[in-house]
């Protein structure tokens, strides 16, 4: 039966910023969630004719073909380094990276965190879904204790594998960066929440103040071989004890 | 300092590099320290500000590579710089700018190697050079002055072949180069306003469909498309773009191919060779890739043999091999370890095959 | 008269279901049709109750369903 809409006013559509292409993400994953967020938060901005984002490595590769602002990929882990050569030359573009946690926190490391230390006037939207999605499944930087990824078979062994890296403290502990933070997706709450700190991040890069890094838990329904429900309940429930919620840093707000 | 107003002056390679750099409109450099390059670094992070350009000490020479894929993306004259490890670390994203199309400049002041290997000066990096240091099939312009004003002409050359033929091109210099001081004219300053346009370039999606850069074609057929496109860029450069210089070869029955630091020392074996009524000549590839092969050969037809002399164990000797075939001797002489081979020690040699 | 309603871009549906676990008002199920995909996409199994919340359209990956709501009075002629 057809929905009547009549006498009804659009309260929520697509946003402007993203063109008609479909996400190439599995059913249930959070990144279209996040990517939908940045996405209205450009239009709200109204910055989509100066935005260029830079995508990563990973199952984000090529998410330039969904956004209608200029965009680039970068090699597996730089994108930060490349953020900084676009907003260093052009300081009027509004430079956002958009990277998961094993281009993040991985093999981009230095990269990172040398964009942070120096302070980049740059967005940084972090995934951490604690597991490489695109190749299948590996350990990630951030997998937690015990957790079964395809490259630890019996679980991650924190004296083998390390530990869960929490980027977001380690960035927390410098001294340029406005605004770090982590949230997450896995409820009305978090969506409203996460839909804040981005709106947050890009503003202080719009009004000049300098580095910002949003991490975002999410989930990844494949990799974690269990349904897109069962996996939100994972974040509220297991993951949120490695990784705790909540503003690290936010400089941005006097002056 | 005077470099902005005064043409005539004494530098070293690496600081007349970097002028000239900033001379031809680069208005963003990124780099690492390494020996024998820090000048170009140094010289750079006081002129470049001065410039109105982008400078920044990068945590690595990865990073540094990267920041010029972003920076060249958005449309801006874009150089790096390093020495041979260093390039090593470059060589990703050097692969993934000639991937994207993008313009760069890379100058890699040679070492020895490999692995740390010394800071003297080599050319054990042709290879790497000219075959392809990084993943993929791409070509890079490979530039190899043999002297300070030539690498200062190089460096404007260089960014004029970048634009053109929007590909990364490489100055193959090495730690002599870098390090020596020798009078320089510098090269008229480009005003980056005039230079040509780019509308690929990532400014902002204003009043036009976004711009995309990116090296990533999923599709095995758009890949294909885009590499069978940029290849026939790489046949026009073959056929416009081979330097080279020949020196005292007309009526030569020896004649050396050497390149850079080694061909300089060259000219000085070909005089002393003179001297004796040995009939000596010298070919000097300018452009390493593309190569000067059609020269080459012509020249392999009228003498006996063709001497390369590298400060290697053998490498653009294979290009040599390839151009001359079995039409003349193709011995080699190299000296390796960031040793630099003397006249003496190569009119030595050139004697083996004179006569 | 509901409060609101919602469009499914059926085509953009991948069937997820995180929509109808999010739905506040226990409008949405799944429909059984299939779409080009063939994924099961989200119907409104009771649009009567539906207030227009937009908790659907904000949790939904793939951006598939639009959010209507009634006009309020001082809104409309």
């Amino acid at each position: 039966m057809p929905v009547s809409t009549e006498n009804m006013v659009k309260v929520f559509e697509r946003p402007n910023s993203l063109n008609e292409s479909q996400f190439s993400y599995c059913p249930g994953c959070h990144h279209g969630v996040v990517t939908r967020i940045v996405a209205q938060t450009i239009d709200e901005l109204e910055i989509r004719e100066r935005t260029v984002l830079v995508a990563p490595v990973g199952c984000s590769v090529s998410m330039y073909q969904w956004f209608r602002c200029d965009g680039t990929q970068a090699s597996h882990g730089r994108a930060c380094a490349v953020a900084t050569g676009l907003k260093r030359v052009n300081p009027n573009l509004i430079v956002f990276t958009y990277q998961g946690d094993g281009d993040l926190a991985a093999i981009g490391t230095a990269e990172s965190i040398h964009a942070a230390n120096r302070g980049e006037n740059i967005t940084v939207i972090f995934i951490n879904n604690q597991i490489y999605g695109m190749t299948g499944g590996q350990m990630a930087p951030t997998t937690l204790l015990g957790q079964w990824a395809t490259s630890c078979p019996d679980g991650r062994e924190g004296s083998l594998a390390g530990y869960p890296l929490r980027f977001a403290e380690m960035v927390a502990q410098l001294e340029a960066p406005v605004y770090v933070t982590r949230q997450s997706v896995y409820d009305q709450k978090r969506i409203m929440a996460t839909t804040r700190a981005i709106m947050k991040a890009f503003r202080y890069q719009v009004e000049g103040k300098g580095y910002a890094l949003v991490e975002v838990l999410t989930n990844c329904p494949t990799n974690w071989k269990m349904g897109p429900v069962e996996a939100n309940r994972r974040l509220a429930d297991e993951v949120v004890k490695t990784f705790p919620l909540g503003d690290l840093v936010d400089r941005g707000q006097s002056g | 300092m005077g470099a902005d107003t005064i043409d005539k002056v004494l530098m070293t390679g690496n600081e007349a590099m970097a002028e000239a750099g900033i001379r031809a409109g680069c208005r963003a450099y990124f780099g690492y320290p390494i020996t024998p390059q820090n000048e170009l670094l140094e010289y750079m992070s006081a002129h470049m500000p001065q410039a109105g350009g982008a400078f920044i000490q990068a945590e690595s020479e990865i990073a540094a590579i990267n920041m010029c894929y972003g920076a060249s993306a958005a449309g801006v004259r874009t150089m790096t710089s390093s020495s041979s490890p260093g390039i090593s670390l470059k060589m990703e994203g050097i692969s993934y700018i000639a991937g994207a199309d993008l313009p760069c400049v890379i100058v890699n002041v040679v070492r020895g190697g490999p692995g740390l290997g010394n800071i003297a000066p080599a050319q054990g990096d042709y290879f790497q050079a000219t075959k392809g240091g990084g993943h993929g099939d791409y070509r890079m312009i490979v530039l190899g002055p043999s002297t300070i004003p030539e690498a200062t002409e190089h460096v404007m050359l260089a960014f004029e072949l970048a634009d053109k033929y929007r590909g990364p091109v490489m100055i193959l210099a090495d730690g002599m180069l870098g390090q020596m001081m020798e009078p320089v004219v510098l090269p008229k300053p480009v005003d980056p306003a005039t230079l040509p346009a780019k509308p690929w370039a990532l400014t902002g999606a204003k009043g036009r469909e976004p711009n995309i850069v990116t090296s990533f074609y999923l599709d095995p057929e758009e890949l294909n498309m885009m590499d069978v496109k940029r290849e026939s860029r790489y046949r026009q450069i073959e056929e416009q773009e081979v330097r080279y210089e020949e020196h005292e070869t007309a009526d030569a029955t020896v004649v050396i191919a050497a390149y850079g630091s080694v061909a300089r020392i060259a000219r000085t074996v070909v005089k002393m060779a003179r001297g004796e009524g040995i009939k000596l000549g010298l070919l000097r590839p300018i452009s390493l890739w593309p190569f000067p092969y059609a020269p080459l050969r012509a020249i392999a037809d009228r003498v006996d043999a063709i001497l390369t002399v590298e400060m290697n164990a053998g490498q653009m000797v294979e290009d040599v091999r390839l151009a001359v075939a079995e039409r003349a001797q193709t011995p080699f002489y190299g000296v390796l370890g960031g040793l630099v081979p003397t006249p003496k020690d190569i009119l030595r040699e050139v004697k083996r095959y004179a006569g | 008269m509901p409060r609101g309603a919602i469009i499914v871009d059926k085509e953009r549906c991948k069937g997820c279901g995180l929509c109808l676990v999010f739905c506040p008002q226990d409008v949405l199920a799944f429909s059984g049709e299939h779409n080009r995909s063939s994924y099961d996409v989200v119907c409104m199994k009771h649009p009567e109750q539906c207030t227009g919340c937009g908790f659907c359209a904000q949790t939904c990956p793939d951006i598939a369903i639009e959010v209507y709501r009634q006009k309020k009075p001082k809104d409309g002629s």
